[in-house]
């Protein structure tokens, strides 16, 4: 790269790490905490597009490609629109907490610790080995011979997810 | 590599710094050059424009729900369809059958909605 | 080597996954919930797509588990969200202290 030939590289990407960890972060927060379930959602867009970047930073621009086209993308649009179609949710007044949400937060806090003791003294069998290259090539070769049959069975699962979703969400009875 | 993502990173952080200037000094002229005087026209969302008819928070049609799901299970072709289409010529034939099968699968789930009427806008 | 160790990763999926549990357990709102959910599932293939890149970068199974993770979790989204539209349409609200018909 020789515009960034002379930058330290390390310390530019723990930099952008930090950057985008904590834009990851704050949007999640917002997501559990704001009142209005409309700005939830869009911080929530916020926080798959900086999943994204997190994906580009790991060097696996794929799995980035299909977190903005199917998170970024898809997924939002259809929480927006349950939310547009459920109106009274639109209504800020609504709270945002149940009543058991310090026992939800206890839980959290619990399981947190637990996760963190885990990737604090757990020993990971780091490897020194290359990243495969044309990791595309690479991934349709996997997809249609050693992962063939998850390939064929997750049409099948958007098949019944298509025709699940559309006949319980209709609004004519047996239609 | 993801210094071929600079650019993005950079055009991302120009774009924000972009709107969040263009509100800030929208509020700081503002401030500093407009005496306000209450004004009943000044409150219509529009401006010397048509009159909105009804409440903003209408209930939104179903069909629209719809449709997005519809979207979603295409765009999820897409992202298996793009690496075959990369090995397509590798793979020849057996491949082809594969995505043939897949596509097929997805296919008949469509024609099963058009034909139920999910997709009339009614 | 990329200059961002594992643990910190790990470190920042932690947090995500406790802030989307935090938030299933604690939303009034159904769709919120949802969202818990999904920010849970971001966390796990965060953490999928570290352990592809630091302990086996030579394979593409974490890749292919992340790519699966996100068609299941599109379904899954389909699906609830045509489930909260259908409770809405029978009981008007999708406050979930309000929707207790197996309560005895």
């Amino acid at each position: 790269m020789p515009p960034f030939e002379n930058l330290p590289t390390d310390l530019v990407l723990q930099g952008i790490f930090l950057l985008v960890a904590g834009l990851i972060v704050v949007a999640a927060v917002a997501v559990v905490t704001l009142r209005n379930i409309f700005h939830s959602a869009l911080a929530l867009i916020l926080c798959f597009s900086a999943v994204a970047g997190l994906y580009i930073l790991l060097e696996a621009p794929f799995v980035a490609a299909v977190q903005v086209l199917i998170y970024v993308g898809a997924i939002s649009v259809l929480i927006l629109f349950a939310v547009m179609l459920t109106e009274r949710v639109m209504d800020p007044k609504m709270g945002a907490r149940n009543e058991q949400w310090w026992l939800g937060l206890l839980l959290t806090a619990i399981a947190a610790t637990g996760l963190g003791a885990i990737v604090g003294f757990a020993p990971w069998p780091l490897s020194k080995a290359p990243i495969i290259n044309d990791q595309i090539t690479a991934l349709g070769k996997e997809f249609l011979t050693t992962y063939v049959l998850p390939f064929e069975v997750a049409s099948l699962l958007l098949l019944m997810a298509l025709l699940g979703a559309i006949i319980i969400a209709r609004e004519k009875e047996g239609g | 590599m993801p210094e071929d993502y600079l650019p993005i990173l950079i055009y991302f952080l120009i774009a924000v710094g972009f709107a969040l200037a263009g509100i800030a000094t929208s509020h700081l002229l503002s401030f500093l050059f407009v005496r306000r005087r209450a004004a009943k026209d000044k409150l219509i969302p529009y401006e010397s424009g048509m009159l909105p008819q009804g409440p903003a928070r209408r209930r939104f049609h179903v069909q629209f729900y719809l449709v997005a799901v519809l979207f979603i299970l295409f765009d999820i072709e897409i992202v298996f369809l793009f690496p075959w289409a990369v090995v397509f010529r590798e793979l020849q034939i057996l491949g082809l059958i594969e995505m043939g099968l897949f596509i097929l699968v997805l296919f008949l789930g469509l024609i099963y909605v058009w034909k139920k009427g999910a997709l009339e806008w009614e | 080597m990329s200059g961002v160790p594992l643990s910190w990763y790990l470190t920042l999926a932690t947090v995500l996954f406790a802030i989307g549990l935090y938030g299933t357990l604690s939303r009034k709102n159904a769709v919120g919930i949802l969202m818990g959910i999904e920010l849970m599932l971001n966390a796990v293939n965060i953490n999928l797509i570290a352990f592809w890149r630091f302990i086996t970068p030579h394979l593409l199974t974490g890749q292919i588990f992340a790519v699966f993770v996100i068609t299941v979790a599109a379904s899954e989204v389909a699906i609830g969200l045509a489930l909260i539209l259908a409770i809405y349409r029978q009981k008007k609200t999708i406050d979930i202290e309000e929707i207790d018909l197996l309560k005895g």
